[in-house]
């Protein structure tokens, strides 16, 4: 996967402090459920400034399979 | 189809059992539940385990004749079924289906899970199996986090509160005190739940449900035959099992599960009952928040509603609708293969007047939730005095 996957809104969000096994050296790391304006909706990571529901959001990079999103500008 | 009854139950404590396997566990519940009915294991026609990730967990396959034999439960259909966090209540399900169509006169109906032999990432690890491993666990979502994601959205929509959901955990532990087989059994205040250490925010460890191992069985016939057995039966008035999509990023909405509403839906209708007139019930609380939404999919309150309504005591002991009188999975513990059948043990207690200290007064109809994954699988179940 490399394509952009553009920008999207935050439905909703967490904050994950109990981390499963393989991410436990990354936590806390927060996540989020993104509906795109390409109207597909995904669980990515968020990379930077915390999000919160409502919030705008882009597609920044694909790391291992998983979209990490950044809080829009 | 003919009416079937809960004729026999039987389930261990549950909590971190050092020293019991999945196999005896099963096995005692299995034991206590045919003693219970008073019927031996030659009778039973056929043996339906529920069990999440005992190959996971503890490494064992092939677990329904793994178990049926040690109980001396041979030559018979063993089979396991697995349906996540409501593994049993499928068990329990088609095990009905098969009773009241005619095949078996005496079904043996037994959950079980051996999770504490794991440290806590590999637990996390092994349940998160249960969600979208190729989609939101990929991202990093535990099950924790995906229930805190419902969380967040419905004090979006609705205004729920940390409070309201911190009240949910308050009420089971009061209750789970009560109870000799909980797994935790310690009254926590809202202050204390309301300062629990973070899991997946806005969710603390008081709003999760509890890493246990246990077991629980339950014996169905026939009502006819279940009235000549040992114990007084509990009628099942009626069940359904529905599913929804895994991922929980697919569903339409994540405030109410379309699972839970039409399963209880079904159940009510096939009961002919209104939630109005359900008495208390065992509702599937892996969190906090999922207590709060399926009173309200369930139809005890309005949408919205089920913070401030379980907030307000309406959910207690002593309130209008007793909700996990248990201690629920929150107090009682969720061995996860078992908390399907666990439930309908729990309500059986409650309907023969056996619920000791925890007992409700209006207890003659129960009904037993029980949820899979973020509401990929759900049975409803209603009973009543037969």
């Amino acid at each position: 996967m490399s394509e952009s996957l553009g920008g999207g809104v935050v439905y909703t969000e967490t904050v994950v402090h109990s981390a499963p096994e393989a991410l436990v050296a990354e936590a806390p790391y927060q996540i989020a459920i993104v509906w795109l304006d390409n109207g597909g909706r995904l669980t990515g990571r968020i990379a930077g400034e915390a999000v919160k529901i409502g919030d705008r959001v882009e597609h920044a990079e694909w790391r291992g399979g998983v979209a990490f999103f950044r809080k829009a500008s | 189809m003919r009416q079937v009854a809960i004729a026999g139950i039987g389930k261990t404590r549950f909590g971190a059992l050092e020293g019991a396997d999945i196999r005896s566990l099963a096995a005692e519940a299995s034991r206590k539940c045919l003693e219970n009915a008073g019927v031996s294991a030659s009778q039973v026609e056929a043996f339906y385990l529920g069990n999440f990730a005992g190959p996971c967990f503890v490494g064992q396959n092939h677990l329904a004749p793994y178990i049926a034999s040690e109980v001396g439960i041979v030559g018979v259909p063993a089979t396991r079924f697995e349906a996540a966090c409501a593994s049993s209540g499928a068990a329990f399900f088609h095990a009905y289906t098969a009773v009241a169509a005619g095949i078996y006169d005496a079904v043996l109906v037994t959950g079980v899970e051996k999770m504490t032999s794991q440290p806590t990432p590999k637990v996390t690890e092994i349940l998160a199996s249960a969600g979208d491993l190729g989609g939101e666990i990929r991202a990093g979502a535990t099950f924790p986090a995906l229930f805190a994601m419902i969380a967040r959205r419905h004090m979006h929509e609705f205004g729920t509160t940390r409070e309201q959901l911190a009240a949910v955990a308050v009420k089971n532990h009061a209750s789970g005190a009560l109870n000799p087989d909980a797994h935790l059994r310690k009254k926590v205040t809202i202050e204390q739940a309301l300062a629990g250490k973070p899991v997946a925010d806005p969710l603390t460890v008081y709003d999760c449900s509890l890493v246990s191992d246990g077991a629980a069985a339950v014996l169905l016939m026939p009502l006819e035959r279940a009235r000549d057995a040992a114990s007084k039966p509990v009628l099942i008035r009626g069940v359904a099992q529905t599913s929804d999509q895994v991922a929980l990023d697919r569903k339409q909405s994540i405030t109410w599960f379309p699972a839970v509403r039409a399963a209880g839906e079904k159940a009510y209708k096939m009961a002919g009952m209104t939630p109005a007139e359900v008495e208390f019930a065992e509702l599937h609380d892996c969190f906090t928040i999922a207590e709060i939404v399926a009173v309200e999919d369930l139809g005890f309150a309005k949408k919205g509603e089920g913070g401030p309504y379980s907030a307000a005591g309406c959910t207690s002991l002593t309130g209008e609708k007793p909700v996990n009188t248990s201690g629920g999975l929150k107090s009682k513990g969720h061995p996860v293969g078992a908390t399907g059948v666990a439930q309908l043990c729990d309500l059986a207690l409650q309907i023969r007047g056996e619920a000791g200290e925890r007992q409700v007064k209006r207890n003659n109809v129960g009904l037993a939730q029980n949820l899979g994954g973020s509401g990929a699988t759900c049975v409803v179940t209603i009973v009543s005095g037969a």
